[in-house]
């Protein structure tokens, strides 16, 4: 059975990387911190790898807006390994700033096929600014949607997860919108619609979507982050009947879930 | 010598001149200390030049020296023998942590930071700062500044901690004062506030920090004058705690480029702003975050792999204090030339001085310097070889070729003439408010408008709006949140983490701040303060044996003999109650001179005196933290330790226009029982629920308890253990006497809490109830108080909801 092995990849003002990192760890899996730079320069191979997470932070300060700096980076540097990586049926997960750069390099909802048969890296939804339009950090119940992602598999039809993010309001086109629903791309959706509930005022209340595949899954709110019991902001209420049930919060199983798809399938 | 170098014509200059130098340069030196520079500069035959005296004026300022605190002081009080005082520092804060000795306190007072034992593998760094006087002139790039500040104090501390928390608490004028109120030439407090608010959470928040503690107070006195504390904490290997620096290591500056930014920030902190500060933008630093946390990156990793021996901030003073001090021992030889600037143009001195941000000096043996600059290109952090550290004991500073200081190393650090203060205190006569009680028996008075009033009043008033622009969830280990309850938006008394993801231990920090009862006696505002910070650590399930403090004094003019006075209360205070309790203080800072002069009307006006205490405290097992929301219907409700007759600086009174005499005493004799059976109590798993009570007295900790957890309370108040003859309802209700909890725990727990708790005073007030109604009966057996859960919250949430 193949040994999982998980490539976070920072670059300047990524700061998510460590919890991710342990995140992957508890799952099971062997995991890297590897710089961008070492991925552009050859020394690090992407091929390498099963799984690459692109974690949450502020890549290159988030200047212009939300990870368009480091999805341009991975667009031009990386294309032809990104490419081989998402070919070779390997997994993608970007979280908080790492959905909004698979958002911007186009690999989520996926990548289109034009005409001629080529594959086309193309933004064809976006992450927004909040319309409370200020950073919000804040847990939300989301609701997992029926979805050929494969991070979600089996998991609890509601799930507690925090955000942290200004700009995560998901919005696209009505067309590319319907293809989601179309295609059970959305993933998890904010329980109900009303703000703070709906953190960010995203359309049909979207949280996290993956491509046509289930490989590629992106999603604003911080699973890295509840990975135990003690993280949930009410953890103390709990009662002793509660307090048997388990140990592992609610993000661990996403992380549990890509280990075990990579030991099975690849 | 350089041609863009000038000698400052000190020999031949009169009193009047001397000072004329110093105010027209910002040197912010007095006539005594221009004098003992003359004097030496006369020995030595020649003037100084521009970047001497500069080196020397940041070296000796207030804010790098702090030459109050280690000042020689006259002090009077009325009634009591005239006592002189060998420094407040050593006289009543290193001493107090000396005399408590913990073994846990791995490096105090010498270091960046502060240093106490986590667990086998890694200690812990604390730090908290203030960057008052930026924040007034430019809230925004001030605060933001002031968190880039402190994280470099954790990352220069022994080798470099990784930073793990933020604690933040501001100060400001009241939000709704009217503009044509405002003192000339200064911001709007509810500008300074949204300022301050975006600073920190766009650095805080850029540099993935949770920042998950803090506290904010209003006061119209901190309107020309808001003060910002930021504080950072660190993780550190156990290894990776001492530092040296040897004669050969080389110079090395980390980080940012050098430009104009924050010229003179530490001489012009340690003077009085006024109406003319607007104008001296260019001592405000630009902050940029994500170059300081791709320099804790590169850093971390170059420390891992023991590349260098050393390693300080850049800070007030820039590379003068830096250098100046890792090589105060040894020397320095630095060549200006070689700084990597921002734009051209810069004079030598002001390329030494220069405050801009995001860099660090560290010493690197030359052998390791290739396997560094690789780190550094890989990780896109500039790195530049300034100079070499050297045995001259001299600090010699080179531009292009030609020698622009060489300063002996004892002058500088030595050389300053120990000032002599005079200090006085006199206690303050304020009218006393009677109580609105009409007595037991026949008392038909309701509190319920006062109570909501008090809710309502900003300084108790939910901060949930700024809290939640902080992310206090990133890397992982927050396990209790600044905001808790059944809807996530109780006030938790303190934060609990995790810095190592998979282990139980926890690090709990708190504050305690009470600049109300400086109108009373500063004494019981310090005490108070730390009473305060150790409550709401043991609120959450700490404990006062493994609790270190900092403290971080903001004053007004210590050169007035009455301001004085109050610093010397408060320090007093400091070794009275820290030592009482056996919790050492690891780390602090002052920032003094908070005054504001009208220049036209020459009206003057200093801030209350005010000290924060921070508290820091290590828990073996973070599954007995406990939170203040009530938990359960049923369950019974406690006041824990004596109330007394305290209304002095108490937000009761102050909502009806008094301020009284009689601030909440600290009675460590019976209080110190007190603390450490409740978190016996605690540890042991007796305790649902617990909420410091302070602000506002019993009244608001049930209240905010209560609405936390989303039920009712149904409460008397004729079991409250009082330690004088305090009946009257409002007191009982309002008082704010120091080292009380309220508590709840589960029926079944009755006696088992009672037992435990068996020579401590305790009373039951009452329960828990389904029903959302807040009940509580005087003693009159009539209720004083009736309303609805929902009617105290939206009074809390509603004042600072935008």
């Amino acid at each position: 059975m193949t040994q999982p092995k998980v490539l976070i990849l920072r670059t300047a003002g990524t700061n998510c990387d460590a919890e991710t990192d342990t995140a992957f760890q508890f799952a099971g899996a062997e995991t890297a911190l590897v710089h961008i730079q070492n991925l552009i320069s050859g020394k690090v191979n992407l091929s390498d790898y099963h799984i690459l997470a692109i974690p949450g932070g502020f890549s290159y300060g988030d200047d212009i807006s939300a990870g368009i700096l480091l999805a341009v980076e991975m667009k031009h540097k990386l294309t032809d390994a990104l490419n081989r990586f998402v070919g070779d049926g390997k997994l993608v997960i970007g979280i908080c700033n790492g959905f909004q750069v698979l958002v911007r390099t186009g690999l989520l909802p996926g990548v289109s096929t034009s005409a001629n048969g080529t594959s086309q890296m193309t933004q064809r939804a976006t992450l927004a600014m909040n319309t409370s339009a200020k950073f919000e950090c804040r847990w939300v119940d989301l609701e997992t949607q029926e979805s050929p992602c494969v991070f979600t598999k089996n998991i609890k039809p509601s799930v507690y997860l925090p955000v942290a993010h200004a700009e995560g309001r998901f919005t696209a086109p009505a067309d590319v919108l319907a293809e989601l629903e179309a295609n059970n791309q959305v993933v998890f959706r904010y329980a109900e619609s009303e703000y703070p509930k709906n953190p960010n005022g995203s359309d049909a209340d979207i949280a996290g979507i993956c491509d046509t595949t289930g490989r590629i899954f992106g999603l604003m709110p911080h699973p890295e982050r509840f990975l135990t019991k003690w993280n949930h902001p009410r953890w103390t209420r709990f009662s002793q009947a509660q307090d048997t049930v388990t140990e592992e919060g609610d993000g661990l199983a996403i992380f549990k879930n890509a280990v075990n798809y990579v030991k099975a399938n690849l | 010598m350089s041609s863009t170098v000038n000698e400052i014509n000190i020999l031949n200059a009169d009193d009047a001149e001397l000072m004329r130098i110093s105010r027209d340069g910002t040197l912010s030196l007095n006539l005594n200390e221009m004098k003992a520079i003359q004097t030496h500069f006369g020995t030595l035959g020649r003037n100084p030049t521009d970047v001497e005296i500069e080196t020397i004026a940041q070296t000796w300022s207030e804010h790098c020296v702090h030459k109050t605190f280690k000042s020689i002081i006259r002090y009077s009080e009325e009634g009591k023998e005239p006592e002189q005082i060998d420094g407040l520092f050593p006289s009543y804060i290193q001493r107090a942590t000396e005399e408590i000795a913990k073994p846990w306190c791995v490096s105090v007072f010498s270091d960046n930071a502060g240093i106490i034992e986590f667990d086998e593998t890694f200690n812990l760094v604390f730090k908290v700062e203030t960057h008052n006087h930026p924040s007034a002139i430019e809230p925004y790039g001030g605060a933001g500044t002031g968190i880039g500040g402190v994280i470099r104090d954790s990352l220069g501390t022994g080798l470099g901690a990784k930073p793990i928390l933020n604690t933040d608490v501001f100060c400001f004028g009241i939000p709704d004062m009217s503009y044509s109120e405002l003192p000339k030439g200064t911001l709007h407090p509810k500008r300074v506030f949204k300022g301050v608010v975006a600073g920190v959470r766009d650095y805080g928040n850029r540099m993935g920090i949770p920042t998950a503690n803090g506290a904010i107070l209003f006061d119209p006195r901190y309107t020309a004058n808001p003060l910002v504390f930021c504080g950072n904490v660190g993780l550190i290997p156990r290894n990776r705690c001492e530092k040296s620096v040897e004669s050969g290591d080389l110079v090395v500056a980390i980080g940012g480029q050098t430009g104009r930014d924050g010229i003179h920030g530490a001489t012009f902190s340690s003077a009085e702003l006024d109406d003319t500060s607007e104008g001296l933008g260019s001592v405000v630093q630009i902050g940029n975050p994500i170059m300081e946390k791709k320099i804790v990156d590169a850093l971390l990793q170059a420390r891992d792999r023991n590349l260098y021996r050393s390693i300080t901030d850049c800070g007030a003073g820039g590379f003068s204090s830096a250098v100046g001090e890792m090589g105060a021992h040894i020397g320095a030889e630095v060549h200006l030339e070689r700084v990597s600037l921002k734009y051209e143009g810069l004079a030598p001195w002001e390329i030494w001085l220069s405050e801009a941000q995001e860099r660090m000096v560290i010493a690197v043996p030359p052998e390791n310097l290739s396997e560094l600059i690789t780190i550094c290109e890989a990780e896109f952090v500039e790195a530049t070889v300034l100079g070499t550290f050297t045995d001259t004991h001299r600090l010699q500073v080179f531009y292009e070729g030609a020698i622009v200081a060489d300063l002996e190393m004892e002058f500088l650090h030595n050389g300053l003439p120990k000032p002599v203060k005079a200090a006085v205190w006199q206690p303050p006569k304020h009218p006393e408010m009677p109580s609105r009680d009409e007595g037991i028996g026949v008392g038909n008075a309701s509190y319920t408008d006062d109570l909501k009033r008090l809710l309502a009043s900003p300084n108790i008033a939910s901060k949930e709006s700024v809290i939640r622009q902080y992310d206090h969830g990133v890397q992982g280990g927050v396990v209790i949140n600044p905001l808790v309850g059944v809807a996530n938006d109780g006030p938790s008394d303190a934060c609990v983490v995790t810095p190592v993801l998979g282990s139980r231990k926890g690090v709990i920090i708190a504050n305690g701040i009470n600049p109300k009862y400086s109108d009373v006696d500063p004494y019981l505002s310090a005490a108070s303060a730390i009473d305060e910070a150790l409550r709401n650590i043991v609120a959450v399930g700490g404990t006062l044996e493994k609790t270190a403090l900092l403290d971080n004094f903001c004053w007004g003019n210590p050169d007035k003999p009455d301001r004085l006075g109050e610093l010397v209360r408060a320090a007093k205070a400091c070794y009275d109650i820290a030592t009482a309790y056996g919790t050492p203080f690891i780390s602090g800072k002052d920032s003094l001179y908070n005054e504001y002069r009208d220049t036209t009307t020459g009206e003057q006006r200093a801030i209350p005196s005010t000290l924060l205490i921070s508290a820091i405290c290590v828990i073996p097992d973070i599954r007995n933290a406990v939170t203040m929301d009530v938990k359960a219907p049923d369950n019974l409700i406690y006041v824990v330790g004596n109330t007394y007759t305290e209304l002095g600086g108490s937000h009761y009174f102050g909502i009806h226009g008094f301020i009284g005499n009689s601030a909440p005493v600290v009675r460590p004799d019976e209080a110190k029982l007190t603390m450490e059976r409740f978190s016996s109590a605690i540890k042991s798993g007796l305790v649902r629920s617990c909420h410091d009570c302070s602000e506002g007295g019993i009244g608001v900790a049930a209240a905010e308890m209560a609405f936390a957890g989303g039920y009712g309370m149904t409460l008397n108040l004729d079991n409250i253990p009082t330690g004088d003859e305090t009946d009257a309802d409002d007191y009982l209700l309002f008082s704010e006497s120091n080292s009380r909890f309220i508590v709840e725990i589960e029926p079944e727990h009755r006696d088992a809490y009672e037992n435990h708790m068996s020579g401590v005073p305790i009373g039951y007030l009452g329960t828990v109830t389904a029903a959302p109604e807040f009940v509580i009966t005087g003693k009159s057996g009539h209720p004083i108080i009736e309303t609805a859960i929902d009617v105290l919250k939206s009074a809390w949430q509603t004042p600072l909801h935008s």
